[in-house]
């Protein structure tokens, strides 16, 4: 790029003397910008001595793209292992369609990356997670060259960081299964990552021995017992809470991960009172992905729906044996080579004795 | 943990509770902290807001101050009215402290401003 700093000595500048501006030309504080470009092609060692192309307009708004590198997560104070990067972030919050003074709630919230992302188009954010020590910022530090959590790393950090704090309510730490909300409180989004399984466990509390009860000494200091949340059952969960604890024109944003072969639109989760308006897909490996899913409100659910959502096929033990698959046919693959190896060496040491 | 939070979450879900609202407050470290006014934002909050609850939970930490019994008609306009709103809802934080369920009397800690609201497998 070449930039144009003695424009107006050029003659190209007196071209445009047609263009119908009659005022002063005040270069400090415009109220128009008017950009001219040229271009060269890609190759800078070697422009040609005329452009390709030249272009003109009236600029009307910036992007927003700088946001990626201000909201980075390598300079950002709290991170988790599974931290969504700004860009999505910023894609999610977009697709929620958060403006200012919207309510906004993530109810898997862990490290609270897609709250910064809410707190910047202004929506004031809630967060919920039934991580302790994620949420009070005393997990196992994800990045690699730090030992030991710093003492202030939590998710209101993070919003100071941005001076965003005017934005934060609230955390809790919350089963996502038993929610604590009050039945008529409604959200003006909804944006979430839940746990695949995967990299973050799908837990609730819960435990599968029957008639089982806490003794009164052991009490205060209680860990509660987790049982596997069937990732089938939590994505139910999570479009029947959105049917519920969204206003009507609300937005359920969120991730659904899915074996790629076995995708098909059918098989997303779905619900009478929500409406699929946008669904597209984050090419995870040769065998996954994740679709980026964005449901609005469209009524109100009455008894019979409140918690009816269809069930869906469970990527979670498919996932597994697949992985399990290549890891086995690399292994075979392995040893086949070791094997032609040995008979090459074989060879070479009867060559050499013949 | 803000009034606001408070006045949004109840203990329902727990096995034998039929309302679990409000949840009684017990403080032990109370902050407040400025925070911008938004008289959009807070006209939109009100009507989610269970006014009596706000009230009373309140006082019963001793920041009451001079918050009107009842929302005022024409509130959005009232800028009066909205800043006090304001400072109830989203100024003071508690940092330490408990939730109690009004029917069991179960306690939830709150910690570094950080309510946890996690029951033990015996009680879901």
């Amino acid at each position: 790029m070449r930039f144009l700093e003695v424009f107006f000595m050029d003659d190209t500048f007196q071209t445009f003397s047609y263009l119908p501006f009659k005022g002063t030309v005040n270069l400090n504080n415009p109220d128009t910008h008017l950009l001219y470009l040229e271009y060269y092609g890609i190759d800078s060692n070697d422009p040609p001595s005329e452009p390709y192309y030249v272009f003109f307009g009236r600029w009307i708004t910036s992007g927003f793209r700088q946001l990626i590198r201000e909201l980075s997560l390598k300079t950002r104070k709290f991170i988790g292992n599974t931290s969504m990067d700004p860009q999505l972030s910023l894609l999610m919050a977009n697709q929620a369609q958060v403006k200012l003074g919207d309510l906004v709630l993530d109810p898997f919230v862990g490290s609270g990356s897609l709250l910064v992302a809410v707190a910047y188009f202004g929506g004031y954010v809630v967060g919920s997670d039934i991580d302790y020590l994620m949420l009070h910022g005393k997990s196992r530090p994800s990045r690699i060259k730090q030992k030991k959590r710093e003492e202030n790393e939590s998710i209101k950090a993070n919003m100071e960081q941005y001076s965003l704090q005017d934005k934060y309510i609230d955390v809790l730490i919350n089963d996502f299964a038993t929610s604590f909300w009050r039945d008529d409180i409604k959200f003006d989004s909804i944006i979430t990552d839940p746990p695949y399984g995967i990299r973050e466990a799908t837990e609730k509390v819960g435990i599968h021995k029957e008639n089982y009860s806490i003794s009164e000494k052991h009490l205060s200091t209680h860990i509660p017992a987790k049982i596997q949340y069937e990732f089938s059952e939590l994505y139910q969960d999570l479009l029947a809470f959105s049917a519920k604890h969204l206003r009507i024109g609300g937005r359920l944003v969120c991730w659904f991960p899915v074996f790629r072969e076995d995708y098909s639109e059918e098989g997303l989760p779905t619900h009478e009172c929500v409406k699929l308006v946008s669904n597209s897909e984050q090419v995870l490996s040769k065998y996954t992905s994740r679709r980026l899913l964005t449901y609005e409100k469209i009524c109100e659910p009455n008894e019979e729906n409140l918690n009816s959502a269809n069930t869906i096929a469970n990527f979670r033990n498919k996932y597994y044996k697949a992985r399990d698959e290549n890891r086995r046919e690399r292994r075979v693959k392995e040893a086949n080579i070791r094997e032609k190896n040995r008979l090459e060496a074989l060879q070479r040491q009867t060559k050499l004795s013949n | 943990m803000k009034l606001i939070t408070h006045n949004m979450l109840t203990s329902k879900c727990m096995k034998g509770v039929t309302v679990g609202y409000p949840l009684k407050i017990q403080a032990v470290d109370v902050k407040t902290t400025e925070v911008d006014f938004n008289p959009e934002f807070i006209s939109r909050l009100i009507p989610k807001v269970d006014w009596n609850v706000l009230c009373s939970a309140a006082e019963s930490i001793g920041y009451l101050e001079d918050l009107p019994k009842e929302v005022t008609e024409n509130y959005e306009n009232n800028v009066d009215f909205l800043k006090k709103a304001h400072r109830v809802l989203l100024e003071i934080d508690i940092i330490n402290g408990e939730l109690i369920c009004p029917e069991t009397g179960r306690k939830f800690p709150i910690n570094n401003g950080i309510p946890n609201m996690l029951l033990n497998e015996d009680e879901v």
